[in-house]
């Protein structure tokens, strides 16, 4: 993938990719400028770079995960670093307000993105920021994203990991996976919902299903019921609570296991099953339920990956999204499902740039169109 | 037989009838209780005996009928409905006949044979549903009532046995046995499906008619059962005794009450629901169309498609309607289990899926969900199918599982539809004068039927054979006829059973009961005509059968059957004589003639009865002359002629209607003909009595008298070559699926290669459409007029349908459609 591009493609290079949720942005910084190219480059350009690079935040909202950046990367030719930076849909005015500041459209450059946004926005963006979009499938750019971090990732921490002894929470830790030969695999994209999708090689992949009961579902619930307003603060909640205070499990039910057909006492009969009772219901704490959302959001998303591997007949299952970012729990929950529920069969990946494939996609796609 | 014309009531008469017979029918107005004390389900584990409402009183005869006879009791207690089941033995009135020795001239004599009416015992099941709160009320009668049983266990399942055993043990004295709930449920499920025919449906909500029911393939298996309780569990059934759960879900019925109970502070299921009803779900589902603008045409998902659950409620800053929040809960659920139960059904390939479980049972608007993810998901290739008697599977398979020495299996039962209340039928959605769902009995009573009933082997298709012609549940203007003409001949029904009994002076007070039961199933079936299964003149009359049995009329046209049947023999001889005087071809149209003449002798038809009635003397000759000249209606009598001039048939199978004029100068001369072109003759009568078609019991009677009379009648009986079976049935109509075991392997054993049905029940009302892999001929005059109309006839029309299979020879014969 490194070869000499196309010289023609101006900076800055950009990929986006504008989810329901939340604006990923992947941003490469050339690192190899040279005196002439420094002198010839336009002042909005470099402010621009300036602006992205020397912060970690932007705005109120606006994060760049300065321990996903990609440095001294390669990229048609060029070395630079890659930076990912996400900030929530609902300020994409505020980005655009600021591309308009900041005379982007002046630079004449294209800006691919991806994801919904990118048809929602579109009209935005021109009569916003004056920028042309150049918009791009997602689920093209995800599965274009993921197999280029995952090539470009010889050095430096493993891109892609997996949890060992997933049934041991005691001796459960993390691992890196060389994702060697990948296909076939199952690509689970957990955003604001769910995509799944089985890729048999880098041109062929076709979406299986997908379900609503994603990410957004889980903030969604959890602001609902507990008043808190943002994902890292639903999942500090939900760390510290107790799932079973909240659900009926199989024991409550049975008294212990269901023998007859092999269900464990432990297994969560009915989600949120103990809150049909008025006494719980007053019993339970914030956490608890924060808890227990996480928890069945990420069981029911085990479920019907299982279900899907089972029917395409692939055993190796690769979760991405935002939904797993910092989220452990539920990676740990997931890597338990499938290796529990299949009797070992299926084997639970997790890749370290989670949320930002598409976006990783989109710019691939401006520099090498497909 | 058939029914009345019609006497059109007027809309404001009809609802003032209905509601005073709702009021004074007993079957609703003494449990009245109300809604805010039912508890909840999770709410009944706290619920003592001391906290709960003794204050109804149970009306013994209607509800936990023949409970003195019971034994085998089986309880399925689920989280806020309790199923008790009981097997029972009812003693039942028959009529019998006996023939008279004539040989030694008895005084009675001038009677052709003996009618008696003897007392019968037979097995009933008894399913009553009730909630949980009435359990030591029902607990305490059960005991009150409990006189001749020897039963030591009560076989128990359901979430809620185990909080009641206490109770149950210390009541009825009784060992608490418990089942595995869902082996149970799997065993109910096959019985259900085995017995009852029109037990699965499809939920439309936006077609003519909501509930379409599914013509059973009598081999039910493999299928998939999807239970929605608090969560859902889906398991795979092969064979009766063969059975694996392959999956299942947390995200059930109860996360839609827990978490709807969070999220809206409603505590009731069933309030949660009716919020569900009213809200917009895409003010808190994060649409398609909220991520792109429009429709992500690139994969084809619609914008309305959700695309995250709760999605807007985590990036929106605002209230959100408790409407609005169930609504989402909702369909987040649902769209999820149908998405399962499709992944599932796909992995074990598997096309029928059933759907039960109480956040399924009764309620419009989860099966609504449910079919609708199941579409979308399997893009029709999958249909989501739903259960009558769901609610009772539990209980009829932890029954079946005590009374597996009896059993059960081995038998063919069916749904009385005098002593079961009908579907939905505490669902105040569907009919809005019943009142609020709490607090009301619901029943089933299965029969269990003398004869094991199986397919008539000559069915081309018998996973696609509808026995009936018109599906009243989807034709409003044919229902709305219909049931005013079954109202409207009530009293003449009545009146009638009233008369056969002259002996008895209580008979009176009971076809008053048995009047108020009809009346109240007909006002019942205005309301919800999907109650008993599709409805159709088939089960009108069917259910007026079983009521009248009910009330101990078991034939209320014995006498006047006797009666028609001793003039029509008188006349026998002459009828033959006339005949054979014709030369072949004009003989062969007089002997159709014949036929369709006797078909006009009906009492059950109210044009016909009403002639017999005041003019006793109306003949055989003047009914031919009512007769439509040809051609007919329904034509194909030239290409029948046609046929019989060709080779003989092997063996006719022939399904009589009326006894009388009918069987004796119309049918019985047919059965000569046949007999002496070397046809074998296989005659098909009811089991048992219905309105005044010949029964089994009264054929022999009439044969034998016959062959006194007519030495080819007395041949064929001789040499084995005339045979006469029961059918199986005590209906006017004939369902060519339930047939007796013993008339199938006549008909296999014969080779029968001819089938020929008489009368509108059987060939109009039933069977126009039905395709048999032989030859076969349907005959019928039409005797209601507005049924003429609708045919495009009049009345007296008639129809003459002869049908040879495509591929069969006689390849001109004409199939005719009105």
């Amino acid at each position: 993938t490194s070869v000499q591009c196309d010289w023609c493609v101006a900076f800055p290079w950009f990929g986006m990719d504008i989810g329901g949720t939340l604006v990923k942005l992947v941003y490469f910084e050339p690192k190899d400028i040279t005196a002439e190219e420094e002198q010839e480059e336009v002042e909005n350009l470099k402010s621009i770079r300036r602006y992205l690079t020397s912060n970690i935040a932007y705005g109120t909202t606006g994060i760049r995960d300065v321990h996903l950046e990609l440095q001294d990367l390669t990229l048609c030719g060029r070395k630079g670093n890659l930076h990912f930076i996400r900030f929530p849909t609902h300020d994409l005015p505020v980005f655009l307000q600021m591309g308009r500041n900041k005379h982007f459209s002046s630079l004449h450059t294209t800006l691919c993105a991806t994801g919904g946004g990118a048809y929602k926005f579109e009209n935005d963006f021109r009569t916003m920021a004056d920028l042309q979009l150049h918009k791009l499938d997602e689920l093209d750019c995800l599965v274009r994203g993921v197999l280029y971090i995952d090539s470009v990732m010889s050095s430096g921490p493993s891109e892609c990991y997996y949890f060992e002894n997933p049934t041991d929470p005691d001796h459960c830790v993390q691992k890196p996976y060389l994702l060697e030969n990948p296909y076939p695999l199952l690509l689970v994209n957990i955003g604001s919902g769910v995509s799944i999708l089985a890729v048999y090689s880098e041109n062929n992949y076709k979406r299986v299903t997908g379900t609503s009961l994603g990410g957004g579902t889980f903030l969604g619930l959890c602001c609902l019921l507990t008043g808190c307003s943002t994902f890292e603060e639903a999942l500090e909640m939900a760390s510290e609570g107790e799932s079973t205070r909240v659900d009926k499990l199989v024991r409550d039910i049975y008294g212990g296991d269901y023998e007859r057909f092999g269900l464990p006492g432990w297994a969560v009969a009915s989600s949120f099953g103990n809150m049909m009772s008025k006494e719980k219901r007053e019993s339970v704490s914030k956490e608890d339920l924060a808890r227990a959302t996480l928890v069945t959001i990420t069981n029911n998303i085990g479920s019907i990956t299982r279900m899907c591997a089972l029917n395409e007949n692939i055993e190796r299952v690769v979760f991405v999204g935002n939904f797993l970012r910092v989220n452990t729990l539920s990676m740990k929950l997931l890597a338990y499902a499938m290796d529990y529920w299949s009797k070992g069969q299926l084997k639970a990946l997790f890749l370290r740039h989670e949320g930002y494939f598409g976006a990783v996609g989109a710019l691939l796609e401006l520099l090498h169109p497909s | 037989m058939l029914t009345a014309l019609s006497v059109p009531l007027d809309g404001s008469s009809l609802s003032r009838c209905v509601e005073a017979d709702w009021m004074s029918s007993g079957m609703c107005a003494h449990y009245a209780r109300s809604v805010e004390t039912s508890p909840t389900m999770a709410e009944c584990g706290r619920v003592d005996s001391h906290t709960m409402d003794k204050s109804i009183t149970l009306p013994p005869d209607e509800i936990f009928r023949n409970l003195e006879n019971a034994k085998r009791f089986a309880i399925d207690i689920g989280g806020s409905l309790t199923k008790l089941a009981y097997y029972s033995t009812v003693k039942h009135k028959v009529a019998k006949v006996r023939s008279f020795d004539h040989s030694t001239k008895e005084a009675a004599s001038d009677k052709l044979y003996e009618i008696s009416v003897q007392e019968e015992v037979t097995a009933r099941l008894h399913f009553i549903k009730f909630e949980n709160a009435y359990i030591e009320t029902c607990l305490d009668f059960i005991k009150d009532h409990l006189v001749n049983t020897e039963t030591k266990v009560i076989k128990a399942t359901g979430g809620g046995a185990h909080k009641f055993k206490v109770l149950i043990e210390r009541k009825l004295g009784l060992k608490v046995d418990k089942e595995d709930e869902m082996s149970c449920l799997i065993k109910g499920c096959n019985f259900v499906l085995k017995n009852i025919p029109h037990e699965a449906f499809v939920y439309a909500k936006h077609a003519d008619s909501e509930f379409r029911f599914q013509t059973t393939d009598p081999d039910i298996f493999p299928y998939l059962l999807v239970n929605i309780g608090s969560g859902v569990s889906i398991a795979k059934v092969e064979s009766e005794d063969k059975f694996e759960r392959i999956g299942g879900s947390s995200i059930g019925g109860g996360t839609f009450w827990g978490l709807g109970a969070l999220l809206t502070k409603t505590k009731r299921f069933d309030e949660l629901l009716q919020l569900a009803s009213k809200g917009q779900h895409s003010s808190v589902d994060m649409l398609v169309k909220d991520i792109y603008g429009g429709s992500y045409g690139y994969l084809g998902l619609t914008g309305d498609l959700i695309a995250s659950s709760f999605g807007k409620s985590a990036t929106a800053d605002k209230e959100f309607s408790k409407e609005d929040m169930a609504k989402s809960l909702l369909h987040m659920i649902s769209n999820d289990i149908g998405q399962l139960a499709c992944l599932y059904a796909r992995l074990h390939n598997l096309s029928r899926v059933y759907f039960g479980g109480f956040f399924i049972r009764g309620h419009p608007l989860t099966m609504h969900t449910i079919t609708y993810s199941i579409n979308f998901f399997t893009k029709g290739e999958v249909q989501a199918l739903f259960l009558r008697h769901e609610g009772y599977l539990g209980a009829i398979g932890a029954f079946l599982k005590g009374a597996e020495e009896d059993n059960p299996n081995q038998y063919s039962w069916g749904e009385n539809y005098a002593g079961s209340s009908g579907l939905m039928s505490v669902s105040p959605d569907m009919y809005p004068m019943q009142r609020a769902r709490s607090g009301t009995f619901d029943m089933l009573e299965m029969d269990r039927l003398d004869r094991q009933l199986v397919n008539l082997p000559l069915l081309q298709e018998p996973s696609s054979y509808i026995p009936d012609t018109v599906d009243l549940t989807e034709d409003a203007p044919a229902r709305e006829y219909w049931l005013f003409c079954f109202e409207d001949a009530l009293d003449g029904v009545v009146k009638r059973a009233v008369a056969s009994q002259p002996d008895m002076p209580e008979a009176a007070v009971r076809a008053e009961k048995f009047r108020q039961k009809y009346r109240h199933k007909l006002q019942t079936l205005r309301y919800q005509p999907f109650a008993y299964g599709s409805l159709t003149v088939r089960s009108l009359l069917d259910t007026r059968e079983h009521c009248l049995n009910e009330f101990n009329f078991p034939d209320p046209y014995s006498k006047i059957k006797e009666r028609e049947n001793d003039v029509a023999l008188k006349y026998y001889q002459k009828v033959v004589k006339s005949l054979e005087e014709l030369s072949w071809e004009d003989r062969q149209f007089a002997l159709v003639r014949g036929v369709l003449a006797g078909n006009v002798f009906d009492w059950g038809a109210k044009a016909v009865s009403d002639v017999l009635e005041s003019d006793p003397e109306f003949g055989f000759e003047q009914a031919k002359r009512q007769l439509e000249e040809r051609p007919w209606l329904v034509d194909s009598y030239d290409q029948w002629l046609e046929r019989l001039k060709g080779p003989p048939h092997k063996c006719a199978l022939l399904f009589v209607d009326n006894s009388g004029v009918d069987i004796i100068l119309g049918v019985m001369p047919l059965v000569r003909e046949l007999l002496s072109r070397g046809t074998e003759v296989v005659l098909a009568s009811n089991s048992g009595p219905a309105l005044n078609d010949v029964t089994n019991g009264e054929l022999q009677i009439l044969t034998e008298r016959i062959a006194a009379m007519d030495p080819v009648i007395q041949s064929g009986l001789r040499d084995d070559r005339l045979t006469l079976v029961q059918n199986g049935s005590s209906s006017p109509c004939l369902d060519l699926s339930r047939l007796d075991k013993a008339l199938a392997m006549v008909v296999r054993e014969r080779k029968t290669d001819l089938v020929i049905i008489e009368g509108m029940g059987r060939a109009i009302h039933t069977n126009y459409f039905a395709t048999l892999s032989c030859e076969s001929l349907k005959l019928a005059v039409i005797k209601n007029s507005w049924l003429a109309d609708r045919l495009g006839g009049k009345l007296f029309s008639v129809v003459f349908k002869y049908e040879v299979p495509a591929g069969k020879p006689s390849q001109e014969a004409a199939v005719l459609t009105p």
